[in-house]
């Protein structure tokens, strides 16, 4: 995959360009998380077409402290890059890319579950894994390992 | 009327919860409730060191254990950036191939009996005790071996085991045979199946899903030839592939997949080569017993990777592995400390369960339950 | 009298045997040898289970293939694997709909005491929810632990 062709198109979305090993991982504006997604997946270079995993991390007390991470892969292409963006620290929201990858649908309610991150425009934003009344988010770095009882 | 199918249910595979909503004997909508098995396995991992986490991978997909455990120390692997003696690897693929097959006759018998026949499971479960057999002499427990390290596996194949997987293989194929002969041509099987819970393999690939129920709609993806882990392309194996994308396609698939892992085992048994099972001084990795008990370096090193654990160099990596339900991934975040800052399980069953709303609305209640089996999930994966 | 033998005369009336014992003790003898096990599952135990169920270990040698998907009908719960907060209604729910003389196995190290998991999700063992009468530790417990646990419980019926 040329990395040339992501920053010549999308430019300013995209902050930095990371590289691990063989891995490169994108940091994204969060305000522009859907077109960076949009492109990645229908431009026939790239074809993104599988999203593997979106995930929340809280890097607590580094701030910003939210970040959401996309992992995605072209079966086409047989090549895979990482998205990141941070969010804000107070109120951590982005869009939701479940109109892009449907498989995004209940990640993103883990997300919202574990660490509170809400994606506007998602049709079903509630609790997935803890019960609905459940006080907290648990992989917050401020919730204890044991429990707030 | 609402129905619910409730986390207590014997073809729930484990405490998975689906509100139905019916029309007669038609599902109008269907509500997945999951959590009921939710342990908080993500956040222990980051209070435990890497070592310590092998361990709780077991617990997550309990029927593909040694897969778990590969996929974690691969991942692991990548992080620190080790290398793996080649007999490691061998070693490594024999024993997930044949958690592969055990995992696939476990799900033969019990997608069996959901739909009503009885027998398939008790002839399934007789091979997976010869398989759990075998695991039992190699790495000493039968579901939950955390047999995979930091570095290579924890102890060495000898050749009574060796023989013993050679003694497995050679009667298998016949066996895959029986099940066939049960319920390949079997006409209340194919009406079961044949034409339930179809969805077309875009859709697949948008839904996220991976495995068997991906290979079974057409799409050929297989992580073990697209991006090969663990010396896989030594080996020489096909990927079997549907066409409709049924339940009964992924019947198929799964059956024809168990003979391929056969095949593949014997490769690795065949062709295993000499030298470690583990690699040598390396910081993340544990050092021989016997040094322990007679080197004061090797103690100290073993006693330091006991208490504090290995520090990786701070990054992050996702590394995913197929496992018999799809794309196990894991994506671990490092500080650079002791403790993961973050270990995100990409686990199969998740995300494959989010197709099951599609497969079974508009179509009959009992279809609903061949739809749920077809998925093989294991709650323990998706509510990690 | 001693305590745990099981006392059985013959008395012939005009040609026919009659069979005379301690009704209790044939009670218990008829409990303990067609115990019924709920379908109770959660995790991990739950496959040793159904492999304790299976033709190698054989559970029907102790009458206990029967496992029931319905509360109603069963007389055991052997709660095999980990009960998580949002599990527990559901066990305790279960537990009431059994009818009496029922008895509870807590079957591996999560339903003792909440095994490997220390955390927000899980209840720290069965037995705060509902009332154990045999633990069987292990992770998983094997098959043959399982049935020396329930022969436990088999022999603590057989004593009232």
């Amino acid at each position: 995959m040329d990395i040339k062709i992501l920053s010549e198109t999308l430019g300013q979305c995209i902050i930095e360009i990371e590289s691990f090993n063989t891995e490169v991982t994108l940091i994204v504006d969060r305000r522009s998380i859907l077109t960076v997604c949009d492109f990645l997946k229908n431009d026939p270079r790239l074809l993104f077409d599988f999203l593997s995993d979106c995930c929340g991390v809280d890097r607590f007390p580094e701030s910003p402290r939210y970040w959401v991470v996309y992992h995605i892969y072209s079966i086409a292409h047989n090549h895979r890059v990482s998205i990141k963006a941070s969010l804000d620290d107070a109120k951590p929201v982005i869009d939701s890319v479940v109109s892009i990858w449907q498989s995004a649908d209940w990640m993103e309610r883990e997300c919202y579950d574990m660490f509170g991150i809400e994606f506007r425009n998602h049709p079903d934003m509630r609790r997935i894994l803890m019960p609905d009344d459940f006080q907290g988010f648990p992989l917050r770095k401020d919730f204890p390992l044991e429990g707030l009882e | 009327m609402v129905l619910n199918l409730g986390p207590q249910h014997p073809s729930t595979h484990g405490v998975l919860r689906v509100i139905l909503i019916l029309d007669g004997e038609i599902v109008v909508d269907a509500k997945p409730d999951i959590g009921f098995l939710h342990r908080g396995i993500e956040k222990l991992a980051e209070h435990r060191t890497y070592h310590q986490t092998i361990v709780f991978t077991d617990r997550l997909d309990y029927l593909a254990a040694l897969s778990n455990n590969l996929a974690y120390v691969l991942a692991v692997e990548k992080l620190l950036q080790l290398e793996i003696p080649k007999r490691a690897h061998y070693i490594r693929i024999a024993l997930v191939e044949l958690q592969r097959i055990a995992s696939h006759l476990f799900w033969l018998g019990t997608h069996a009996h959901d739909l009503g026949a009885m027998t398939p499971l008790f002839y399934s479960l007789r091979e997976r005790e010869a398989i759990m057999d075998i695991f039992e002499t190699v790495t000493g427990s039968r579901l939950t071996p955390s047999f995979m390290r930091i570095g290579g596996v924890a102890a060495d194949m000898d050749s009574s085991s060796v023989r013993d997987i050679q003694k497995f293989i050679a009667n298998f194929s016949e066996r895959v045979d029986d099940y066939e002969m049960l319920l390949t041509g079997n006409p209340i099987w194919k009406s079961r199946t044949c034409g339930v819970g179809i969805i077309p393999s875009e859709e697949c690939i948008n839904l996220g899903l991976s495995g068997p129920l991906l290979r079974a709609s057409g799409c050929g993806w297989d992580i073990r030839k697209s991006t090969p882990y663990s010396s896989y392309d030594d080996f020489d194996f096909e990927i079997p592939v549907g066409s409709t994308g049924d339940v009964y396609d992924r019947y198929l698939v799964r059956i024809k997949e168990m003979r391929q892992s056969a095949w593949i085992v014997s490769q690795a048994i065949e062709g295993l080569p000499e030298g470690r099972w583990i690699a040598r001084e390396q910081a993340a990795v544990f050092p021989d017993k016997q040094g322990v008990a007679s080197d004061i370096y090797a103690m100290i090193h073993h006693f330091n990777l006991v208490l504090e654990g290995v520090r990786p160099p701070a990054g992050e990596v996702y590394h995913s592995i197929e496992s018999p339900r799809g794309e196990l991934g894991f994506y671990i975040v490092s500080n650079g400390g002791n403790q993961p800052l973050r270990l995100k399980i990409r686990a199969p069953s998740f995300v494959n369960l989010q197709s099951l709303v599609r497969m079974v609305k508009g179509k009959l209640l009992s279809d609903a339950i061949a739809s749920i089996s077809t998925i093989d999930i294991v709650l323990a994966e998706v509510d990690r | 009298m001693e305590e745990g033998r099981f006392y059985v005369g013959i008395v012939k009336i005009d040609n026919a045997n009659i069979v005379t014992s301690n009704l209790d003790k044939i009670i218990h003898w008829s409990q303990k040898n067609s115990l019924w096990p709920l379908t109770f599952g959660l995790a991990c135990c739950a496959i040793e289970m159904i492999s304790a169920a299976a033709s190698r270990h054989d559970i029907a040698r102790f009458g206990m293939e029967v496992f029931r998907p319905s509360p109603r009908q069963a007389d055991v719960m052997i709660v095999a694997g980990t009960v998580t907060r949002k599990m527990a209604p559901a066990v305790k729910r279960l537990f009431d709909q059994m009818a009496e003389p029922k008895w509870v196995v807590a079957m591996g190290a999560c339903a003792c005491s909440g095994g490997l998991f220390p955390t927000y999700s899980v209840v720290q063992g069965v037995d705060q929810i509902v009332p154990v009468d045999v633990y069987i530790p292990g992770c998983p417990v094997r098959p043959e632990a399982l049935f020396d646990g329930l022969i436990k419980l088999q022999n603590s019926i057989k004593q009232g």
